[in-house]
């Protein structure tokens, strides 16, 4: 069969399900893809609270925000096809999948990626040791115990301080599994705080700051981990080395934005987007963990309805690309997103600092914007919004952090 | 008379992903008093602050066995916070409890768990298999 539609939407996550929705409030004609048997993503194995407090005002978890997103999407004609992969997009804005129904094509007039992002793994990391059954990225063992009620330890140490890693420790510890601690090879927590406190101080859970873990020991299973300190230049420090006996590793060390099947447009490593989502292919837009790791679904959601609105009124030919401005990584800044911006449109800038600061100045050039920020580290985004503007000169903003006083 | 000794505690709000740090100055005495909050984006992060010190609450958020589900779990949360002293007895109570599919998100799945006054509540559906 064929299929024709004005707005695709590749991933059903809560980024792919407030794209679909908005387009679709933009008057498009949308379809909705997704891998899995059911939409949600990584919503549905996310059971802890703190989800939508900035999108929906209310403390969620992640199954309640998407059932919320699902029950709005199931009131619109959008054409959702779950258990269903996407094998290609090519430049003649032809989509090919594959599902139980067999091989087919959409002729679409725009995408919208929202494929989210994948974790990388331990073994991406260069340990020396055993490679031994019992080291899982702490989204596999959260899926384990969340939504299949396997038991994938008996004691564990988690490798990497950020929010999955800690929200996990947290949960194998309620489950009764003995957490040994938390080792982060940077001297600061890679998480919110809020998740240092609640996952892990409450149950006093040890956080090994400026530790790395050296090697893995076991015979089939693992069951032993070495750890050493680290010192201010990343150096092991000699006879610091412990031992933690446990028969499980779980690594939350990063995640990786996933951009298959889309092979021509300019990735870094994700989609690199302008701020109303178009990447460097004019029809196809991106938002989400795709792009960038956001630190909130809000966030992702947010940056979704905006995709899926531009996508739909470029199907339209109401949005065209306009000349862009590009916006630099100045002084102290790791991440900013996005990489371009149409001034006629408006901007929410999202920035990760590159280190640990008492009191930043975020500035923001020519436009002469500056926000003072309080204890502003890498782990939690700062969030700028910049109106529409009129400068035929502008062809270039610079983001820069410093210290004030 | 007795002098009140002040005592300084730094304290994350856990209310929500802000997570504000704030610096306290209380007394400590027959009541607990606030004398001095600094770096609260809301005033909630007052009241949050104040519990803190005298019996800290969180929401509850695990899952529960579901049987003849499409899925064997459903997740679960307590509709308020409970103390966070009683966590690990209420997760015994949570793992001791089965509930039958269908489970619709917001079903109570626990009325009053262990007289907090908080419900153990569905926060999702699952569908009977």
């Amino acid at each position: 069969m064929r299929y024709e539609t004005d707005v695709v939407v590749i991933g059903a996550g809560g980024g792919g399900m407030a794209a679909a929705l908005s387009a679709y409030k933009s008057g498009a004609d949308v379809i909705l893809i997704e891998r899995e048997e059911e939409a949600g993503g990584v919503l549905n194995q996310c059971i802890h609270n703190g989800f939508g407090l900035h999108y929906y005002k209310k403390d969620l978890t992640g199954p309640e925000f998407k059932e919320t997103l699902q029950e709005e999407l199931e009131k619109t004609n959008v054409r959702v096809l779950k258990g269903t992969f996407v094998l290609d997009v090519s430049r003649d804005k032809r989509i090919t999948f594959v599902n139980s129904d067999g091989i087919h094509e959409i002729k679409t007039k725009a995408l919208v990626m929202t494929t989210g992002a994948r974790e990388r793994h331990f073994n991406s990391l260069g340990i020396p040791g055993d490679r031994v059954s019992g080291i899982f990225t702490a989204g596999v063992a959260q899926k384990y115990i969340n939504l299949q009620n396997l038991k994938p330890a008996n004691s564990a140490l988690i490798v990497g301080s950020g929010d999955i890693g800690l929200i996990m420790a947290r949960r194998l510890h309620l489950e009764g599994i003995e957490v040994k601690g938390v080792v982060e090879i940077l001297p600061y927590p890679g998480g919110l705080e809020r998740n240092v406190q609640q996952c892990l101080r409450d149950y006093d859970i040890p956080l090994y700051l400026s530790h790395s873990v050296t090697r893995v020991e076991g015979k089939n299973r693992l069951s032993k981990v070495y750890v050493s300190q680290l010192d201010g230049t990343g150096n092991i420090i000699p006879n610091s080395e412990k031992v933690f006996e446990v028969d499980a590793l779980i690594t939350s060390v990063g995640l990786i934005p996933s951009v298959k099947p889309v092979e021509f447009v300019k990735t870094g490593p994700g989609f690199i987007t302008s701020n109303t989502n178009q990447t460097t292919e004019d029809w196809i837009f991106a938002a989400g963990n795709c792009t960038v790791i956001f630190d909130l679904v809000d966030y992702v959601a947010r940056e979704g309805e905006k995709a899926g609105k531009y996508a739909a009124l470029y199907a339209k030919d109401e949005y065209i690309s306009q000349e862009k401005i590009t916006i630099k990584k100045g002084k102290n800044i790791n991440i900013i997103h996005p990489s371009y911006i149409d001034p006629n449109q408006a901007t929410k800038l999202y920035i990760r600092v590159s280190r640990v600061f008492q009191k930043a100045e975020i500035t923001i050039e020519p436009l002469g914007i500056k926000i003072i920020e309080e204890e502003a580290r890498p782990s939690e985004m700062v969030e700028i919004q910049i109106k529409p503007f009129k400068d035929n000169l502008c062809k270039e903003i610079e983001v820069s952090a410093h210290e004030l006083g | 008379m007795n002098l009140v000794e002040y005592k300084k505690k730094k304290i994350i709000c856990t209310n929500c992903p802000l997570g504000c740090k704030i610096n306290l100055v209380y007394a400590d005495a027959d009541e607990v008093e606030i004398i001095e909050a600094q770096g609260n984006r809301c005033k909630r992060g007052l009241e949050f602050a104040k519990q803190e010190i005298t019996d800290p609450l969180r929401v509850v958020v695990t899952s529960v066995r579901v049987e003849d589900g499409e899925i064997p779990m459903a997740s679960v949360r307590s509709d308020k916070p409970v103390p966070l002293r009683l966590m690990e007895e209420i997760m015994g109570v949570i793992r001791q409890t089965k509930v039958s599919a269908p489970v619709k998100r917001g079903d109570i799945i626990i009325e009053n768990v262990l007289n907090t006054g908080a419900n153990i509540i569905s926060t999702r559906t699952v569908n009977k298999k």
